[in-house]
């Protein structure tokens, strides 16, 4: 049973035992489920459909996506680094040359793109939903032939470690956007779209740092804890959000759509944003 | 009266049979089972042991979903309801709710074992809890295996049986690969091409089903998937093993680490004084026990044809033996 991964192929060894030949019990049904399994990735089938349609819209507007008064920058938009973008909410310079098939956000959206592609928790979600691999659990799979994660393009999978590195820096920049805007024309204040602003990056940040690979570069690749008494700080705060990733991958879907609907509404005049201070 | 549908059959042929059956306040399904047994079918095969959720031998299928069924109340089905309990469908059935698991434990067979550090001899090794914790979790499995029956890499493709491992064995690999004083280097490598870990999508059903709540594809999967990338798809290492040929030397490595030999019969020879023992007298070598057609044991107590494991001495060899046809001389220790 030694072995390195060099010299072996994926696959098993040659003598292998007859496990594959006896007949399984000859059930009819393909499943005896009787709950109502297709429910959950119906929904999230659904949900992952309305929110991809919407923030596809929404990027290809290229209008309605910063508060000049109170300097509010959606995320669909930041950084806007397009030369059509609007001057002031090109927080970090205008260089791309503006195409209709390129979003004014054209560095960091394919990287959140490929960040939540590759996450462990969406691609349980899209593998369910609307790859049917399997639908729901001791449901068949919708395919006759299976080969996983092993093969490209699916094993590019295994990236989903790179863009979290890349995504870090943008959820820091999406920070630094929340708090330019407490800043508007009329100096510091607070309205209600700043708190929209900041709840949006705390779960960013609770999404982005309770992703897997995080708990695994921060800790989990250790073999011993006590010998990195720090790293395992870090290790057991991953670990403690780390099972709520799913619902903060939600919340932060929603969160997002929130932001991004409010700032539009108030660019384009049809609220006012309400002001606590200033 | 409840109304049972259950799937009686062997490897040739079954069907769904409907039972009417009597159930009292406060009992599980493998009650009911054990009554159709007791009052109407004598005859229905079905596995358990413990009745505790602690042994893993009742695993079945209960309204499509694998569970225990020493764990699956019937107070947790309406009055009226059908229940419906078929035997696991990844694995070749036997009889009735009875399949063969055997799969899983060949897949067990094929996984590396503990390999303790070589400075250190057993009583020597000294962990800290918090390097332990990690792979204790996964010390709780029971090998119901319904995790492996779940899994729809081999539910639903047979032909991925040779390639996967599965769950169960994934959980292995971590806690193997996690412990502090586990010496190999090669398990990563091992959980990707030999166990397969990449067939898995995460779509964790496994973890959905297991009975003792193990959270086997947060805490073992992804971490497995997560190691595999550090030595398989890092850019950086990559390159490195290219540049400095790392790959030679972790073959080397491999091919080095053979178990110790054990000791031959002629360092023993000369410890021991000549008395009327026959040193050069023939031992008649016993036949090896009787393997199926893959070379190895019988796998499960269903398949095997005796009570217990074969003997390492041959069947037909009846103990004492007569010390006289041995080359072996008993120490006396009242001499001296
Ligand atoms: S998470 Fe992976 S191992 Fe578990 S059931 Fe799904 S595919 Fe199988
Ligand atoms: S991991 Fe859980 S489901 Fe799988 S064999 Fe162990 S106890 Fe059963
Ligand atoms: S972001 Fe979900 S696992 Fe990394
Ligand atoms: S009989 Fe032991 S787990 Fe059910």
């Amino acid at each position: 049973m030694t072995t390195t991964g060099a010299e072996s192929a994926p696959g098993p060894s040659k003598a292998q035992p007859a496990v594959t030949t006896r007949p399984r019990a000859a059930i009819a049904e393909r499943t005896l489920r009787k709950d109502r399994w297709w429910l959950p990735p119906g929904i999230v089938a659904i949900g992952l459909a309305a929110w991809v349609t919407y923030a596809t819209v929404r990027v290809f507007l290229k209008e309605n996506y910063w508060v000049a008064e109170h300097h509010y920058l959606t995320p669909f938009y930041s950084p806007c680094v397009s030369l059509e973008c609007i001057p002031e909410a090109a927080h970090f310079g205008r260089f791309v040359p503006d195409l209709p098939i390129l979003p004014y956000a054209v560095i960091s959206l394919p990287i959140l793109l490929l960040f939540r592609l590759t996450c462990y928790y969406y691609r349980k979600a899209y593998y369910r939903s609307f790859w049917l691999s399997p639908p729901a659990c001791a449901v068949p799979d919708g395919h006759a032939r299976y080969t996983g994660e092993t093969r490209f393009p699916l094993v590019l999978q295994n990236f989903h470690r790179y863009t979290f590195y890349l995504v870090v820096v943008i959820t820091a920049i999406n920070t630094w956007d929340m708090f330019l805007a407490f800043g508007g024309e009329a100096g510091f204040g607070i309205g209600l779209g700043n708190l929209v602003l900041l709840l949006n990056v705390i779960f960013l940040w609770l999404y982005t740092l309770s992703c897997h690979s995080c708990r695994h570069v921060t800790g989990g690749r250790l073999k011993h804890f006590s010998k990195h008494p720090i790293r395992y700080r870090w290790w057991t705060f991953v670990s403690r959000i780390n099972p709520k990733h799913m619902q903060f991958a939600w919340i932060s879907l929603g969160t997002l759509a929130l932001v991004d609907a409010y700032v539009m509404a108030v660019s384009a005049g049809w609220i006012t944003d309400l002001r606590f201070f200033n | 009266m409840r109304n049972f549908r259950i799937w009686r059959g062997d490897a040739s042929s079954g069907a769904l049979e409907d039972y009417q059956v009597e159930v009292n306040e406060g009992e599980v399904v493998l009650d009911v089972l054990h009554r159709l047994q007791a009052t109407q079918t004598p005859d229905l095969a079905c596995r358990w042991n413990c009745k505790a959720g602690k042994c893993g031998s009742c695993s079945v299928e209960i309204n499509g979903m694998p569970k225990l069924a020493c764990m699956t109340r019937m107070s947790t089905f309406t009055a009226d309801e059908t229940i419906t309990v078929t035997p696991l469908r990844t694995f070749p059935v036997i009889r009735d709710l009875v399949t063969d698991v055997s799969y899983n434990y060949v897949k067990a067979r094929e996984m590396p074992a503990f390999s303790p550090p070589p400075d250190l001899a057993p009583g020597e090794y000294r962990m800290q809890q918090v390097d332990v914790e990690r792979s204790q979790e996964f010390r709780k499995c029971i090998e119901c295996f319904l995790c492996q029956n779940v899994c729809h890499v081999v539910r639903d493709h047979e032909e991925n049986k040779l390639a996967f491992a599965g769950p169960r064995l994934f959980i292995r690999a971590a806690e193997l690969d996690m412990h502090p004083l586990d010496a190999r280097t090669d398990r990563k490598e091992h959980t990707r091409d030999r166990q397969g870990v990449g067939y898995c999508n995460i779509t964790k059903c496994c973890t959905e089903v297991c009975p003792e709540h193990i959270k086997i594809t947060d805490n073992a999967i992804i971490p497995m998937k997560e190691r595999v990338v550090d030595r398989r798809y890092d850019p950086l290492v990559w390159l490195g093993r290219k540049i400095f040929r790392r790959d030679q030397v972790e073959q080397q490595a491999a091919a080095e680490d053979t178990t110790p030999a054990p000791a031959s019969p002629e360092t023993v020879t000369h410890r021991a004084s000549p008395g009327q023992v026959n040193w050069a007298q023939e031992i008649q070598v016993p036949p090896a026990p009787a393997v199926g057609p893959d070379g190895r044991f019988a796998m499960s107590e269903v398949l095997i044809d005796r009570a217990g494991a074969p003997s390492p001495f041959g069947d037909d060899v009846t103990f004492p033996v007569d010390p006289e046809q041995l080359r072996y001389l008993h120490p006396r220790t009242d001499e001296d």
